[in-house]
């Protein structure tokens, strides 16, 4: 065996080379960082991309591990690499049958700030959903039902954006429930 | 018409379940529509003990968090701080001494051991096993004095650091585990033998709350309550990180998913943790506790009274902006806690303090799958269904 065959690149891990071959056109990014796949998809695709990750038989990443968002409004490098999406929605899959973790992010810019609901899909996406609209105000469309889940129902603002303050705004020594059961 | 069965058909009522309640394990909160005694829906309501976890992770430095992930599930904190500091360390893609994977495979075990041995205690009691509740504490009672004398607290333990651990362990706490976990089999027996075959523990748990592996998968949820549906699978032997590839232990299943599977599958998880701490034991390397790279751990404290390098080096550590600086990126890193999968998800800007942490705490999952394993079911077998579970408000609603 000559030496350049031992530089040969190692093959492309099996769920990369089946999105590029059905789903080219949502992926924006992919890359393998710590033993995880990584691959950052379409807003418009979302919902189809992660129903063949799901229902695809060979892949069967049939355990979605979390939901969650980031906010990257002051993180200049990763906003710039995404069309200054401010968000970034992280959902992490996991697949018994292949016993593997894949990580999906989708960019969702502020001024749209829906994405579609995988509720469909899995169940226990509800809460996430729930948890990620109640800290950052992304709206999941087609959700059964989607209210605050952490935070009191009459709150103003998502905490977990950076432009809201660590101590709060308004801080108060009691929630007024009299006004509220008016 | 005579008699209240007749009379309660049609007829609902609403009851809240919760948040003060002393049957709720913490500050969880249901609300059951009932016909007479059958439960025709409930809605489980969480973040009555919401505390911005996720928010104080961006102001703190990555040392300063471990304190926050022990109030996270209050039960086993080293479990939490094990799992926190292995993803920061992922992070900064460093790989701690072998002496230490060892000592904290030991904790997380021994937190396995107090974490299985409260649940079992609070939902035999919520079920009216008032004796069991007593054996079960005397053991974790134990179990804490250990945790004391290795971490000077019971709870708020904050033992990992990143790259290390607080300290090495006591002299004579080997000794001390010896004995324990040599003495536990035979006291795990005498719950063996009030539980196991009772007839009233048996009517009241076996078919209750039962979940299918397909609506468990689905739900997320992991842990033993995935276990008990039929599904071998454990963090530890699937993605095994620390040493855990170096320790032989068996993955305990149910078949029915239900409230009494999931009894005996912690049963049994208490028995393989314990040969886990054996083996820990036989195995565990000498040499030192803390990773030598003075840019991530503290230097002993004689270098830094003793020598003004180790002075600099103590200094610059907890310094903002000099000590643990994990590159640019994003990690999501799983560990196989009592409860479940805990998950941390941290994404670093390069600084010295988080960009963002989520944590993903398996208590939320079994929590929303509640109203699945409630319905068309009694209202007294909530509090046997919510007992099998082990929700914990505090990384519920984190």
């Amino acid at each position: 065996m000559s030496e350049e065959n031992q530089v040969e690149e190692e093959p492309k891990p099996l769920v990369l080379e089946k999105l590029e071959a059905n789903h080219a056109d949502a992926l924006l990014a992919q890359d393998e960082s710590r033993g995880t796949i990584v691959v950052v998809i379409h807003k418009e695709q979302a919902y189809a991309v992660l129903e063949y990750l799901k229902t695809d038989p060979e892949l069967a990443y049939t355990f979605l591990v979390d939901v969650t968002a980031v906010d990257n409004s002051q993180m200049e490098s990763e906003l710039m690499q995404f069309d200054y999406a401010r968000f970034m929605v992280v959902y992490q899959l996991y697949s018994y049958q292949g016993q593997c973790r894949l990580r999906v992010k989708v960019p969702v810019h502020e001024n749209d700030l829906s994405l579609p609901s995988v509720t469909g899909l899995w169940q226990g996406a509800n809460w996430l959903e729930r948890e990620t609209y109640d800290m950052f105000g992304i709206n999941f469309d087609g959700h059964p039902d989607l209210r605050r889940i952490l935070m009191p129902d009459d709150f103003d603002g998502h905490p977990l954006r950076k432009d809201y303050p660590l101590r709060g705004r308004g801080e108060r020594e009691r929630f007024n429930f009299d006004k509220q059961n008016r | 018409m005579q008699g209240g069965l007749e009379r309660a058909t049609g007829e609902k009522m609403v009851l809240n379940f919760g948040p003060q309640h002393p049957a709720t394990h913490g500050t969880l909160r249901i609300v059951l529509e009932l016909d007479g005694e059958s439960v025709l829906k409930a809605t489980p309501h969480a973040g009555y003990l919401h505390t911005g976890f996720e928010k104080l992770g961006e102001h703190l430095d990555y040392n300063q968090y471990i304190v926050v992930t022990d109030r996270m599930n209050y039960l086993s904190p080293l479990s939490n701080n094990f799992g926190y500091v292995l993803a920061v360390e992922q992070l900064l893609d460093i790989e701690v001494t072998k002496r230490c994977q060892y000592i904290r495979i030991l904790m997380a075990e021994l937190s396995r051991l107090a974490d299985h041995l409260l649940w079992l205690g609070t939902a035999a009691l919520d079920l009216g096993a008032f004796s069991v509740f007593l054996y079960s504490f005397r053991e974790r009672e134990k179990l804490y004095s250990i945790f004391e004398k290795t971490t000077g607290a019971r709870l708020t333990t904050s033992y990992t650091r990143v790259g290390g651990v607080l300290r090495d362990l006591y002299d004579g706490c080997v000794e001390d585990v010896r004995q324990f976990v040599s003495n536990f089999p035979k006291a795990l027996k005498e719950t063996h033998t009030l539980l196991t075959k009772n007839r009233i523990w048996m009517d009241r748990t076996k078919g209750v709350g039962a979940i299918s592996a397909d609506d468990a998968i689905s739900y997320g949820l992991t842990g033993p309550c995935l276990r008990a549906t039929g599904i071998a699978h454990d963090i530890r032997k699937a993605e095994p990180y620390s040493s855990y590839d170096e320790v032989t232990f068996d993955v305990p299943v149910g078949t029915n998913g239900d409230a009494y599977d999931r009894y005996l599958v912690r049963m049994e998880e208490m028995i393989q943790s314990c040969g886990i701490v054996t083996q820990v034991l036989d195995n565990i390397p000498d040499g030192p506790v803390n990773l030598e790279d003075n840019k991530i751990t503290m230097p002993d404290k004689s270098d830094a009274y003793g020598h003004i390098e180790g002075l600099i080096h103590h200094f610059k550590v907890v310094m903002d902006g000099h000590g643990v600086q994990p590159p640019k990126g994003d990690h999501y890193c799983a560990t196989e806690s009592p409860n479940g999968e805990l998950g941390f998800y941290i994404v670093s800007d390069g600084s010295g303090t988080a960009y963002r942490i989520r944590i993903r705490p398996p208590s939320f999952f079994h929590f929303q799958a509640l109203p699945l394993m409630l319905e068309g079911g009694m209202v007294s077998d909530t509090v046997a269904v919510l007992g099998s579970l082990n929700v914990i408000a505090g990384e519920l609603d984190r």
